[in-house]
Parts: C-alpha cells; sequence; structure tokens
C-alpha cells in the first residue's frame, strides 16, 4: 500500500495543513482578497502569481501549502511525479469573463492573458512549472470530489512507474471555492509518522473530511 | 492486451470513419473559408454541415433535446455501440469523454429549450450517460489539446486495473466564437488553410468533429485492426503555460517512456502539428532528439484543423485506417521544409508494409503525451 | 511624453498584472522584455491588446512589437508618431 505523505486544504476563507487550521483571514474577504491575504501568509515571492487566474492561485497556494515542510522535492524524482487534478466547473469562472469580453461587438476586447487560463489543465501546469514536475498529467472533470477516481488513477500510474503523485481538487465557480491537495508517494504505508496515511479511498476521504473550519 | 476496436469519426468530411479515411486517401480537405453568424470576417474553419446532422439525427433521437456536441456525440457514440455490438448498460463498461470546452456555447446563449446547467461538463457527461443509459457516471478528461489521445491512454490503464473490460473513448469540441476569438486574440489563427511543419505556416485553422473509439480488453471485439496499444505516457514541458519547450522536452520525456529499443517497425509519427510556428518546430526537436529521423511523419491538421478535445482520437482512428490499408497518409499542406529538427515528412500518399505507429499531442498548459500502437 | 509615459507606466502594470512592481521601478529606457520586467510572450500579445484598448491603435503585424515594445519609450514614441496620444 502507498503512503499519503501530506495534505492541504483551503475552504470558508481558512488554510488547514494535515487538518490543522494554519491560516484563516475574515469571512467577509472576497476571494481575490483571501487569495492575497493567503500569498501574504505563505510568504514566498513568486510575481507569477499575479498573473494567474483565482483557480491557479487557489491551486498554487494549496500545493505550496501541501509541499511545504516536506522533503517531497529534494528526495523525488521530478520526472517521475504526477499531477492529476479535478474540478466540478472545469475553467468556467475564466470562461466566463472571456465569453464577457466578447459579448459586446462595441466593446470587443478578448484577451490572450484571459484566454489562456480557458482550459482546467493551466493550473497543472502552473504547478509544473513552479516545481520543475515533469511527469504524468491528467485532469478530471466531476460533479463532486471523486476520492475513488483519483485513487484509481493514481495506483494506474504508480503500476507504469510513476513515483509520486500531487493531486486533489480545485474548483472556483463565482463565489464559492474550495482547494483539497494531498501528495502520494510510492513508498510502503507504516505509522512511523502520525500524518501518513495508507493510500487509499477511505483514507483520502477521512482527511478530506478531517478539519474542523471555525466559520 | 489491450487492443482497439470499433470506432466512428464524425466531421466536415463524413459521419463513418471509412468516409471520413475515403475522404482523406483522395486528399478531399474539410477546412472552407466561411462566414460565421458572429462575425462579418472569413474564417477558415472546418465546420460540419448542420443539415447533414439533423438529417442523420432524426433517425435517431429528437434534436431539440440535445446541444450541438449532444448531437454529433450520440451520433457517434451510437455507431459504436451498432458496429461493436456492446451494451452500454453493462457494468463492465465505461465512457471516458474528452473535450476542452464542452458545451460552452451555451455561454452564447445558443439555445432556448437547453438547461443552461450543461455547460458544466459532469451535467454534459450525465446527459450522455442518461441518454445510452450507461452504467457507470462518465470520466471526463479536459486536458486541453493532449485531451483526446491521453483519454485513450487512460482507457488502457483502467481495462488494465481490471475494473472494466471496455472503454469508450469519445473526443468532440465544436466551433464557437468562443474559442476563434481566442485564438485569434492569440494570432494563431491562419486565414488559408494551415500548412503544417511548412516553411510558410502561420498558425492553426480550427475545426469541429467528434470521434469515438472502443479501447477493450475482448479479442474477438479487436477484429478492426488487430491492433494493441503497447504504450502510452503523458509529460509537461514545466516551462510556460502557453508556450512549448524550445527543446521539447515534454515530449521527447513522452518517446522515450513509450518507445522500444527497435523503431524499425514504426511506419509513421502521426504528429500534433497544428502549424503555429513554435509547436512544429518543438516537435520537430522532440522527434530529432528521439532518433526518429527517417520515420515519415504527418499531421492531419490539414484536412480537418485543429479539432482540440476530438483531435487525438480521431487522428488515432485514421493512423489505424492508414495501417489498415498499409498506405501513408499525405502530410496536407507540406511543401517545404520549414523546421529545424531533423524530420521526414510524409510527402504524398504512399504504400508502405508496417506494423506500428506512434500518436503524439502536445497542448496548452505545457502538456505532451504519446501512445504506440501496433498490430497483433 | 514624459505625462504619456507615466500614464503607460500604470496601465501596462494593471493589464499585465504586475503587482510587486511599482511604477517608479520601471526605467523608461530599460528593455521591457527578456531582462527588464521579465514579460513573456502572453505580454507582448497583451501589450497589442493595450494599445488597441486605450489608443485605438491596430498592430497588423505581430512582429512589428518587437521594435515598438523594446522599451517603455519606444512604446510611447510610437503612440505619439500615430497620432494618438
Amino acid at each position: 500500500m502507498d503512503t499519503i505523505t501530506s495534505y492541504a486544504h483551503i475552504k470558508h476563507n481558512q488554510v488547514s495543513v494535515n487538518g490543522e487550521i494554519i491560516f484563516q483571514s475574515y469571512p467577509s474577504l472576497s476571494l481575490p482578497e483571501f487569495l492575497s491575504e493567503a500569498y501574504k501568509a505563505l510568504g514566498v515571492s513568486y510575481p507569477k502569481f499575479h498573473k494567474m487566474d483565482a483557480q491557479c492561485k487557489l491551486g498554487f497556494l494549496c500545493t505550496e501549502f501541501t509541499l511545504n515542510g516536506t522533503s517531497f522535492l529534494t528526495e523525488n524524482d521530478i520526472t517521475k511525479t504526477a499531477i492529476v487534478l479535478s474540478n466540478a466547473a472545469s475553467s468556467l469562472e475564466t470562461d466566463r469573463v472571456h465569453q464577457h469580453s466578447i459579448d459586446d461587438k462595441s466593446n470587443y476586447f478578448p484577451s490572450p492573458a484571459v484566454f489562456v487560463y480557458t482550459l482546467p489543465n493551466i493550473t497543472i501546469g502552473e504547478l509544473a512549472i513552479k516545481h520543475k514536475i515533469t511527469g504524468e498529467n491528467a485532469f478530471f472533470v466531476s460533479e463532486q470530489f471523486d476520492a475513488g477516481l483519483l485513487v484509481n488513477y493514481t495506483e494506474t500510474l504508480i503500476q507504469s512507474g510513476t513515483e509520486a503523485s500531487v493531486m486533489g481538487w480545485v474548483e472556483v465557480d463565482g463565489t464559492n471555492f474550495e482547494a483539497f491537495i494531498f501528495l502520494a508517494e510510492k513508498q510502503k504505508y507504516t505509522n512511523k509518522n502520525a500524518i501518513f496515511k495508507p493510500l487509499n479511498k477511505t483514507s483520502v476521504i477521512t482527511i478530506y473530511n478531517q478539519t474542523i473550519w471555525t466559520h | 492486451m489491450i487492443f482497439t476496436s470499433y470506432n466512428n469519426i464524425i466531421s466536415p468530411l463524413g459521419f463513418s470513419s471509412q468516409e471520413n479515411y475515403q475522404a482523406v486517401s483522395n486528399s478531399i480537405i474539410g477546412v472552407k473559408k466561411l462566414k460565421l453568424p458572429f462575425s462579418q470576417d472569413e474564417f477558415c474553419v472546418a465546420k460540419i454541415s448542420d443539415d447533414k446532422i439533423k438529417t442523420h439525427l432524426s433517425q435517431i433521437t429528437n434534436a431539440d433535446t440535445h446541444t450541438k456536441l449532444e448531437q454529433l456525440s450520440i451520433l457517434s457514440i451510437q455507431d459504436v455501440l451498432n458496429q461493436s455490438g456492446i451494451h452500454p448498460k453493462d457494468n463492465r463498461t465505461l465512457l471516458i469523454y474528452s473535450t476542452t470546452k464542452g458545451n460552452i456555447d451555451i455561454l452564447e446563449n445558443a439555445y432556448k429549450n437547453i438547461d443552461n446547467k450543461r455547460v458544466y461538463l459532469s451535467a454534459f457527461a450525465k446527459h450522455l450517460q442518461s441518454y445510452f443509459q450507461l452504467a457507470h457516471t462518465p470520466v471526463v478528461l479536459s486536458n486541453a489539446c493532449i485531451s483526446g489521445i491521453l483519454a485513450i491512454i487512460i482507457a488502457k490503464r483502467f481495462i488494465e486495473q481490471g475494473n472494466y473490460d471496455n472503454v469508450l473513448v469519445c473526443g468532440g469540441d465544436i466551433l464557437s466564437e468562443f474559442t476563434i476569438s481566442g485564438f485569434k486574440s492569440f494570432n494563431a489563427l491562419s486565414n488559408e488553410p494551415s500548412k503544417p511543419f511548412d516553411a510558410n505556416r502561420v498558425g492553426i485553422n480550427l475545426g469541429e468533429a467528434v470521434s469515438t473509439i472502443l479501447i477493450t480488453n475482448q479479442k474477438e471485439l479487436a477484429t478492426p485492426y488487430n491492433t494493441q496499444i503497447v504504450s502510452g505516457s503523458s509529460a509537461n514541458d514545466a516551462n510556460h503555460i502557453s508556450g512549448p519547450s524550445r527543446t521539447g522536452d515534454g515530449l521527447f520525456q513522452c518517446l522515450t517512456q513509450i518507445l522500444d529499443k527497435n523503431t524499425n517497425d514504426i511506419g509513421f509519427i502521426s504528429a500534433h502539428g497544428t502549424a503555429t510556428p513554435f509547436n512544429d518546430e518543438m516537435e520537430s526537436i522532440a522527434f530529432d532528439r528521439a532518433g526518429l529521423n527517417t520515420i515519415p511523419v504527418n499531421s492531419l491538421k490539414g484536412y480537418y484543423g485543429h479539432t482540440l478535445g476530438a483531435a487525438g482520437v480521431l487522428e488515432t482512428v485514421l493512423s489505424l485506417e492508414s495501417m489498415k490499408h498499409q498506405r501513408l497518409i499525405k502530410s496536407e499542406g507540406f511543401e517545404t521544409k520549414g523546421v529545424t529538427g531533423n524530420i521526414t515528412m510524409v510527402e504524398s500518399h504512399q504504400d508502405k508494409i508496417f506494423s506500428s505507429f506512434v500518436k503524439t499531442a502536445s497542448g496548452f498548459g505545457g502538456c505532451n503525451a504519446a501512445a504506440l500502437f501496433k498490430k497483433i | 511624453m514624459d505625462a504619456l509615459i507615466e500614464k503607460l507606466k500604470g496601465q501596462i502594470i494593471e493589464q499585465l498584472n504586475l503587482a510587486e512592481v511599482k511604477p517608479e521601478e520601471i526605467n523608461p529606457d530599460s528593455p521591457l522584455f527578456g531582462e527588464g520586467l521579465g514579460l513573456d510572450s502572453i505580454d507582448a500579445l497583451e501589450l497589442i491588446v493595450l494599445l488597441e484598448k486605450h489608443y485605438g491603435i491596430k498592430i497588423q503585424d505581430p512582429k512589428d512589437g518587437k521594435t515598438i515594445f523594446q522599451s517603455l519609450r519606444t512604446m510611447a514614441e510610437y503612440i505619439k508618431s500615430q497620432g494618438k496620444s
């Protein structure tokens, strides 16, 4: 059985890492305001962040919080690391922005910097660029977070040579947003570290529901 | 062993794989200069005739209850079900749908009587599930331009895992103002039929198509081609979200993953070949680096334009037809080599004895994929 | 010219989402691409949109962008030359 070694969850303007809330901002903050606050809390300088759409920003932050404090990037072969993400709305939030820019023929300015984000897998691309991860990619769209699909697919990847996988859910749809990222590694599960969980559907559902949100 | 089985292509060149293969082997191209409803300008695109869709559909379902992409998908999947005789309700059968934009025309208010919720890809997929009464909710893959070939690779992986015997892979995207305006803002559109790998290539033509192929572990369903999927891989350039790697890193990584040491029996490479200056250049470098210099390369974008989520499926089906007929398809639009990688193009239709081919794709987000198909 | 350059600084920071760049940090004669502000190919396309949106200038051949977008000053000079400032 392979092992989940780290995870983070962002929801309700709060950030939880391995089940514990480590950052929260006012519930009244809008998504852009919250993303900006969470970026400051992360304490890195990454100018590309500001060019991303909300979904990429959210996925970027959740992945940074997942990988921070792990030795993952130094110990794993990035060519054998996969990124597998999913959500319900695909890139619909940015699709609406692009559509808006072409709705009015007298004010018709489609923007390449917007259009490029009208594909959900751009989030995978941004994570790959940040961490130089070059392994397998897949972006699935499902009505709800589908732990079974992600676990099953990652198992097939590990069967065919993948050694680690950054995976989860990154969703932005209107004012609703949520990101949940976990890191699965090809190593026999042991309970030597209390954070570690065996990679299976049950434990993914458990860690997904673990955080007790304060608002 | 995982086999390629019955399939369908719906495109401007026909409503079955055979019609499409015939058209392509007669050098008929689906790309034309057209006025589209939303603009005064002409665009060079590959558009499916609305009348033909109506005629084909009237025999099986009420068109008004489905979007255009749903109509095309129903026609395509139904054809494969009819040919193969597999039962969609069967618990061992899965549908994987590959698309970049799905029902994006709902955002343009294209329909009066369709629930707007179907702009969500999961609702689109559920609509197909309820139409065909599929046992499982379809898996939707949206991974830019590699979606189609990646969906085929994923189908193979899921069958090998043991949960399914049959996976229907359907890829589809339609022409929309949404994608046309976006690619135009990227300065990526060509006003003339595109010229993949040519010195005078300037950009892509957009096209619409839906293509379906059955992937199976059932030997008796392998009859159409007696061909197996040997290997498949995807990789990310980790370089830029829209520009491909200058050194072809991601595609090269895929190729090294999927190829055997001996590449002598590879008849050709069905490249992505969008005809943008950077994409084709990148591909040529990756093929060169992988030592595939003498293996003929073609791109089918000169016939179909870029059909986005359908491309990888459609191009795999035509490549299977090409191998079945032991005849290479000319890379339409190519005249003078315009890439720096040392590669060989398919410059005319030609007979060739061969037993395997490689299909590749690359896309926004730095993604690449490749798969190796071989006769059994 | 200086007023136009100042105006362009603000518009570029906004259009290209250069949130960590302050207007006074942009040298009007420094290259916009490569070293300078570290802009990329998408930014080059966005600058074309910026010229059209704010100044009504349509660049027909994007290759011209190379000379026009060398620096803020060349951009301002181009806008002036088109009589659109």
